[in-house]
């Protein structure tokens, strides 16, 4: 009983930074400390992972937890479901309780178009033997029997699209599970260690400069998201991003009734009931740039306008938080993903409003790639390069819409 | 909070009467190769701080015009007309 209660760190602190480590993790969010993880499975266990703020701090934390693969392209589709087949298994790995739900996804469609994009990614989907198919509107309704389909709505529902292996996961139990994994096996985490500088000589990175002291480094990764561009500025890498905010919020616990994710494109909403009973709600990115985590008041009214929509049961319902968070957005919304022009330093970055769902094959392909030299297969399409080269990887139509 | 732009034709107005451009860039001169037109096209300087940007009032004169915004706080320095 006393062990039951006692407290126990799920990472060690460390109260001081080394003169060198083989690797260096600059964003301790899902992205790096995933990447920590996996390279304990190469021997590769010299690491340190430093973060500006608090563990999960950025967009590990500001998401709306939800896993799904069903994408446009075969690279993202192939890719994304790689990452829900190893999310499948984490927990069990970790020891730890994700809270995994794996309750289907929803897209509705509120338009002809809109069915012959779905059926479009239905087909390509299960070409990559995903579960994705293209439903009616009586199925939508059996699904999601409390949600509002009558035909008097402004966007009348004509189908959807749906994929029974997408669902919902605990973010935050990602974050420390992750972060106890990557402890166990020697890897260092520093949070409130800001990146200050990067040292480089010719085509290499020698040193990171923190605000804590200067650190000799091998390799360097840069795993923070909506900050990539200014991590990539100190090296002299340039990139094809630009940062926004993404905005959620969340009610107050009610009765469970919605046991799937419910997408529209068109009403730019995305909504799942969490096991405690909240609805948690996200919207569409701001399309001006900015690094300000802030709300603005047009996304809430236009959120719960939607939201009422389709569930006028939450009419009374209170709002406990709404936040925003920061989006690195591509031109083709498709992640930039390993290789810069600088040997040692590569980047995890164009994650947009995607990034939460494909952390466990970020790492595991980040880490092959520092642990092996060679980039992996399931992420060369979405080299750096590809911008220079004219071979985009466009998910406009599966990724655009913030889910 | 969202913010506020002073349209240089209309005055002030909150900033979902705008269209957002992007930050100003520079324009390739001549024949540029492929290399400089993808970069031209593609990557974004993305500064957190004061940007130069574009903007359209959509819901008003129709004109674009450039501001200076700080990114970090959102606050924006002047509006200036071009043209």
């Amino acid at each position: 009983m006393r062990d039951l209660l006692r407290r126990r760190r799920m990472w060690r602190r460390r109260p001081e930074l080394k003169r060198s480590y083989d690797v260096v993790i600059i964003g301790a969010g899902s992205h790096g400390l995933a990447t920590a993880y996996y390279l304990r499975r190469h021997g590769i266990t010299d690491v340190a992972i430093l973060d500006r703020s608090y563990i999960g701090s950025g967009a590990a934390g500001r998401n709306t937890t939800i896993l799904r693969s069903n994408y446009k392209t075969p690279e993202g589709a192939r890719f994304y479901d790689a990452s829900v087949r190893l999310y499948e298994g984490l927990g069990a790995e970790l020891d730890f309780n994700l809270l995994f739900s794996r309750r289907g996804h929803l897209t509705l469609a509120h338009s002809d178009r809109a069915l012959a994009v779905m059926a479009n990614r239905a087909e390509v989907n299960r070409l990559e033997g995903i579960d994705s198919r293209l439903i009616g509107p009586d199925r939508v309704a059996e699904l999601a029997p409390t949600m509002y389909v009558g035909p008097d709505t402004t966007y009348p529902i004509m189908g959807a699209l749906h994929h029974p292996p997408g669902g919902i996961i605990r973010h935050d139990a990602v974050v420390w599970g992750l972060a106890r994994g990557a402890d166990e096996g020697g890897a260092e985490i520093h949070p409130h260690t800001e990146v200050t500088g990067l040292r480089r000589e010719g085509d290499r990175i020698t040193a990171v400069e923190t605000g804590r002291g200067t650190v000799a480094a091998g390799t360097v990764l840069n795993c923070t998201a909506g900050w990539s561009t200014l991590l990539c500025d100190m090296a002299g890498v340039r990139l094809p991003i630009t940062t926004h905010i993404l905005q959620a919020c969340v009610t107050e616990p009610v009765k469970p009734f919605l046991d799937v994710v419910v997408v529209s494109s068109q009403m730019h909403v995305y909504i799942s009931q969490s096991d405690r009973g909240e609805f948690v709600m996200g919207s569409e990115i701001e399309p001006w740039t900015t690094y300000r985590m802030q709300n603005t008041l047009n996304f809430l009214q236009d959120l719960t306008r939607h939201t009422l929509e389709l569930f006028p049961q939450l009419e009374r319902a209170r709002l406990l938080r709404a936040w925003a968070g920061l989006c690195d957005i591509s031109p083709d919304y498709s992640p930039i993903l390993g290789r810069t022009e600088v040997e040692n330093f590569h980047v995890s970055a164009g994650w947009g409003t995607y990034g939460f769902k494909a952390a466990p094959i970020v790492g595991r392909t980040l880490a092959e790639l520092v642990a092996t030299g060679r980039t992996p297969e399931l992420i060369a399409p979405f080299a750096l390069e590809r911008f220079h080269t004219d071979e985009l990887v466009s998910e406009l139509a599966a990724a655009a819409v913030s889910h | 909070m969202s913010f506020l732009l002073t349209c240089p034709h209309c005055g002030v107005r909150e900033v979902t009467d705008f269209g957002y451009g992007g930050e100003v860039t520079k324009r390739p001169t001549g024949s540029p190769d492929r290399r400089e037109l993808n970069t031209y096209n593609y990557f974004r300087r993305n500064v957190a701080g004061v940007q130069r940007e574009w903007w359209y009032h959509r819901s008003g004169c129709r004109a674009w015009f450039i501001a200076e915004r700080d990114t970090t706080t959102n606050e924006v320095h002047k509006t200036e007309a071009v043209g």
